[in-house]
């Protein structure tokens, strides 16, 4: 009898669940594809402060959309969660904290660490000039 | 490349359910995943519910019940029933695992078993790891040296260097955290994975051995070492507690220190 060479590929992604640092890890790719992507913004935020009063302004009225504040939010803390994991990454590099049962802790430091940040931005934006 | 679905030949159809005998008061609900190479379908999820009054407490021993008592052509690896072959490795309820050294009892409601994840089926839950072998022996799982034996012994270790070796020569290479390890699914070919990288580090460190230099320059390559991102998943699913992640960190800080001298 002939061997049946058309082999299914065992489930994957669709049944494993992924343990914390496996999602923040995922989490870090996609932050950083979207830091990326926000640089578009930021540049144009920063040729229309260049570009003088005019562009200025016009600028100022586009970012006070709410889907664009949001956008903007999104950015900062895409970038802090990135910044903390990237911390997280060095320390790694070094070789420390690899212990299993202080992986979960690190994960969720690493996720306070960055809404808080986040928060701090916020309240700075209120308040701080 | 990085697929995220599975291909036509492997999604997964609704199969048999088994019921349990009428008398039993304390069942248990176990999917398992299906494929029979003769059958020209596509894999299945089968239902068997247990009598559990009736059964061992390990997965394994439902598994083997199952083949036993219930539909006999349910096909997977086992062998010692204890933790030290790794044959038995498979997925039970998304995560990877020994069968035999994983309690029933650890899980609540129904339990689903699925073989190693991203493998090639051969039949039910056995996957084709001849790429996983062939992949450990181009590591030179074996000592390596330049210089005579000692004319009136053997090659000595003191007990520090000996030491070096505990959590890695305990690896008996089932595969969970290599077939665990996103980065292995997408890059397999390449990317050495988890236990080989472990293994490649076990003699890396190994006192005895003389050749680590060309062990290093082996492993520096962007896919066959550095694929690995440090998602963790390969420590998290380890049945033996060890720590390939760990592992693979020291062989990249090996690298480094070589380089700055």
């Amino acid at each position: 009898m002939a061997i049946n060479i058309n082999r299914p590929t065992s489930p994957h992604l669709q049944v494993y669940k992924l343990p914390l640092t496996g999602i923040i890890s995922i989490t870090h790719r996609m932050t950083g594809v979207m830091l990326s992507a926000g640089l578009i913004l930021f540049v144009y935020i920063i040729s229309a402060l260049a570009g003088g009063e005019n562009s200025y302004t016009a600028m100022q009225s586009v970012m006070s959309l709410w889907l664009l504040k949001l956008l903007c939010w999104g950015f900062i803390y895409a970038l802090f969660f990135h910044l903390c994991h990237g911390v997280r990454h060095l320390i790694w590099d070094c070789g420390n904290s690899f212990e299993l049962a202080t992986l979960n802790r690190y994960a969720l430091i690493e996720l306070a660490a960055s809404l808080a940040l986040t928060l701090l931005t916020f309240v700075w934006g209120c308040y701080g000039y | 490349m990085a697929e995220f679905t599975l291909p036509k030949n492997s999604v997964l159809m609704q199969g048999k359910t088994f019921k349990a005998p009428e008398e039993a008061t304390n069942t248990r609900r176990f999917e398992v995943y299906r494929w029979d190479p003769d059958s020209g379908e596509n894999p299945r999820i089968d239902v068997f519910e247990l009598d559990m009054d009736n059964c061992g407490p390990m997965v394994l021993d439902a598994i083997l019940k199952i083949k036993n008592e219930v539909d006999s052509s349910l096909t997977f690896r086992r062998s010692c029933r204890e933790g030290v072959c790794g044959s038995c490795a498979m997925m039970v309820n998304g995560k990877n695992t020994l069968a035999c050294t994983k309690a029933i009892a650890s899980y609540t409601d129904t339990i689903k078993i699925y073989p190693l994840p991203h493998l090639q089926v051969i039949k039910d839950l056995v996957p084709d790891m001849t790429h996983f072998y062939a992949q450990y022996a181009s590591i030179k799982p074996w000592i390596e040296t330049q210089t005579p034996p000692p004319a009136d012994s053997e090659r000595l270790q003191s007990k520090e260097d000996r030491e070096k070796l505990d959590g890695l020569y305990d690896c008996v290479l089932c595969a969970c955290c290599s077939t665990s390890c996103p980065s292995y699914w997408w890059n397999s070919e390449r990317y050495l994975g988890p236990a080989v990288l472990l293994q490649a580090y076990r003699w890396l460190v190994d006192s005895r051995d003389e050749n680590t230099g060309e062990r290093l320059d082996e492993l520096e390559d962007p896919f066959k070492l550095y694929r690995c991102h440090t998602i963790m998943n390969c420590t998290d699913t380890c049945p033996k507690g060890l720590n390939p992640a760990k592992a693979i960190a020291e062989t990249k800080k090996l690298l480094v220190q070589r380089k700055l001298g």
